[in-house]
């Protein structure tokens, strides 16, 4: 009997930790998601009211909310995957080349890594100005504003977004791929496979773990992305077009007080990012590698 | 696995047990508290807060002699944080200040959250209170309390570019129809400047358009709204300011355009005089009202400006009532107009600096022509932070929507939330 209480008082100090920064402000969300609290019920003005689903349904009933959860998920698709291929593409690349150029790449990754999101969204801002910007001179389209098209506007933010972010893939992949045995390549290279089949058909189920960890990671970073948008787009673009969940949530609910809904809005987003994050894990067990 | 489940619910009842915090809001002494003691007020901090502390300090030194054994002890908040600053005072009662200086479109959001205290009272105690013009003292009251008392206003007017109006031969625009002719001119005969600088995202620049042509803020899709709207964007098209380049500018992007020289004209506010004069446009441009639709006429500005208030927690408000009525008097109004350039609430004050400074004589005259105001509801924070009226603006300059489609979903927004 002993036995069997060992491995739970082994994980109380990680749930204590756990439960301390994670369950309970998420029960917070989701109570507060359900009552109707606002400024004026934070700081007593107003009495604190159940409300029920009623946040939800305000939300769910807004067309915006839709558009913006498409907006998102699209945005957030397309930079996972240009991140990945980017990173991936890199990766690679470190690998075959020699050891000067390989350290000035991941240092120049290593620095876009390290700039902070504002200050880098600001900076890829006056490349791009309309009257002033480099690039702009470079193109000789002084006067274009690369954020009046609803697509251009998400291409640049997302350039900007998968600039900060692949260093992260290209450095965990580039591990990953070192870890292979190099008798397993120099096999498939005996063999005659070529560069692209040896990384589809062997580096690819070997890295199975590494990339789903970075895969996950960059679907939570980029569905979340908030900075990048909120810097470069001045708070959603022209007539909001480029709204993201985030920016969205800031807007609608926690610039003016409405706390309420602005969990309902967390709530949401925490569920689709677990649904996601389950069904990627359970694609990958069922094909039969385990993690 | 039943242990692993208990010990779940074990903590899920443990965790239901704690619900969000709300404070509950201190009763103030009813007799006016203590005579004596410290007295802390808030101000805003601002890029250039020497000029406003020497005034200040003066006043307060005028206070603690005519109070004796009381300390003035002031705190200049960062204005973009003012807001958490604010919400923090309202939760935490005891490190609340006594006086405070507010934004006027704060105030229903601060009134609803039962931060502030009723100062009519002491206004009518206050022998310079009836000076207070009925529109700024609208401007301060929430539900028929009167819960700050005006400290200055500003509104905008429009500037131009004396130089380029005297070399195109252009008259000073006395109508929206003539404004927009002498923008076109401009641009058409200089095409590397804008003829007026207008902006998607400048609110207070569009909000006079539609005033003028008798709608609201909570009538956006009323025939009059939708004129006024159309009226100001129709400005934001290739023959004045290209929505490319317009669509997306702040108020303060519009500045920057007419004081670096990149535009004849330009909506501005009296508080914007210094940013002009450190530009190429300095000593080349005048001012005039904005013109209204009907010739001769003045388009209603918005009064934006700041409160003197006094919070619901203080242990002090009598002591309170008089600091303020002091900073807020005809004294230190028309001082700090000469430190800051703010225009002055009460009349005999803005009399004062009309006599001695020519420049604000548009502004006054705007004002007295009558201003008007955001809706005073907790719900206009909500409509400003999801940026109803700049998105329903955009709409409309990009082409997004018709002025019908883009007031009509607009109109629903105020609705719902002013409604809440």
């Amino acid at each position: 009997m002993r036995q069997r209480f060992t491995p739970l008082w082994l994980l109380l100090p990680a749930a204590v930790v756990l439960g301390g920064l994670f369950l309970y402000p998420m029960y917070q969300l989701g109570l507060i998601s359900v009552l109707d609290f606002r400024q004026a019920q934070v700081s007593g003005g107003q009495p604190t009211r159940f409300v029920g689903l009623d946040n939800y349904v305000q939300l769910f009933t807004d067309p915006q909310f839709w558009s913006v959860l498409l907006a998102t998920v699209g945005f957030a698709a397309a930079c996972v995957v240009a991140t990945l291929a980017v990173g991936a593409g890199l990766a690679v690349l470190l690998t075959r080349i020699s050891r000067v150029p390989r350290l000035l790449l991941s240092l120049a990754a290593m620095a876009a890594w390290a700039v902070p999101a504002v200050s880098g969204s600001t900076v890829w801002m006056f490349l791009f100005d309309t009257d002033l910007g480099f690039v702009n001179q470079l193109l000789g389209t002084e006067g274009f504003n690369w954020m009046y098209d609803r697509y251009s506007a998400f291409a640049l933010v997302g350039a900007v977004v998968v600039w900060s972010s692949f260093p992260f893939v290209m450095v965990t992949l580039y591990a990953g791929i070192e870890a292979i045995s190099r008798s397993v390549l120099e096999a498939a290279a005996l063999d005659g496979a070529s560069t692209w089949r040896t990384f589809w058909q062997i580096m690819v189920p070997m890295l199975r773990p590494v990339l789903a960890v970075v895969v996950i990671q960059s679907i939570i970073w980029d569905f979340k992305i908030f900075t990048q948008i909120y810097v470069m787009t001045r708070g959603g673009g022209l007539a909001g077009q480029n709204l993201t969940l985030n920016v969205y949530a800031y807007q609608q609910a926690f610039a003016s007080s409405e706390y309420g809904l602005g969990s309902a809005i967390g709530v949401v987003m925490m569920l689709i990012l677990l649904a996601v994050t389950v069904l990627y894990l359970r694609t990958l067990r069922r094909s039969g590698e385990p993690l | 696995m039943k242990l692993r489940l208990a010990t779940a619910a074990a903590l899920a009842l443990t965790l239901t047990a704690c619900a969000p915090s709300t404070s509950t809001p201190g009763a103030a002494p009813s007799d006016g508290g203590a005579r004596t003691g410290t007295l802390k007020v808030w101000l805003f901090d601002e890029p250039n807060r020497a000029p406003k502390e020497k005034v200040v300090n003066e006043a307060v030194a005028e206070f603690t002699a005519a109070h004796q054994g009381t300390k003035v002890d002031i705190a200049y908040i960062a204005v973009d944080t003012r807001s958490e600053r604010f919400k923090g005072a309202f939760n935490d009662p005891a490190s609340a200040p006594d006086v405070v200086e507010y934004g006027n479109t704060d105030l229903p959001e601060y009134a609803a959250a039962g931060g502030l205290a009723d100062v009519g009272p002491a206004v009518t105690a206050w022998s310079e209170g009836a000076d207070l013009s009925p529109d700024a003292k609208s401007s301060a009251t929430y539900e028929g309390t009167l819960l700050g008392v005006p400290w200055y206003v500003g509104v905008r007017a429009l500037y131009y570019r004396t130089d380029i109006f005297q070399e195109l031969g252009l008259k000073v625009p006395t109508s929206i129809a003539e404004l927009t002719t002498a923008a076109r001119t401009v641009r058409a005969k200089k095409p590397e400047l804008f003829g007026v600088a207008v902006g998607g995202k400048y609110t207070y620049a569009a909000m006079p358009f539609v005033w003028d042509a008798g709608g609201d803020i909570t009538s956006l899709n009323s025939a009059q709204s939708r004129a006024g709207l159309k009226a100001y964007t129709d400005l934001i098209a290739d023959d004045n300011c290209p929505p490319q380049q317009c669509a997306d500018l702040t108020g303060g992007k519009t500045v920057d355009l007419f004081a670096s020289g990149k535009a004849a004209m330009g909506i501005l506010g009296n508080f914007n005089r210094a940013a002009v004069d450190a530009g190429a446009a300095k000593g080349k441009y005048a001012v005039v009202p904005l013109p209204g639709s009907k010739p001769g006429s003045i388009a209603p500005a918005f009064a934006g400006g700041n409160n003197l208030g006094i919070m619901k927690n203080s242990q002090r408000p009598a002591l309170a009532a008089d600091f303020l009525t002091l900073l807020a008097g005809k004294k230190y109004q028309s001082e700090m107009y000469d430190a800051m350039g703010n225009l002055p609430t009460l009349k005999s004050a803005s009399a004062v600096v009309a006599a001695k400074d020519k420049f604000v004589e548009p502004f006054i005259t705007t004002i007295s022509n009558g201003t008007k105001f955001v809706p005073l509801d907790p719900g206009w924070g909500k409509i400003d932070a999801s940026a109803v009226l700049p998105t329903m603006i955009e709409k409309v300059a990009t082409g997004k929507s018709t002025v019908e489609q883009a007031t009509d979903e607009a109109a629903k927004q105020v609705d719902a939330a002013l409604t809440k």
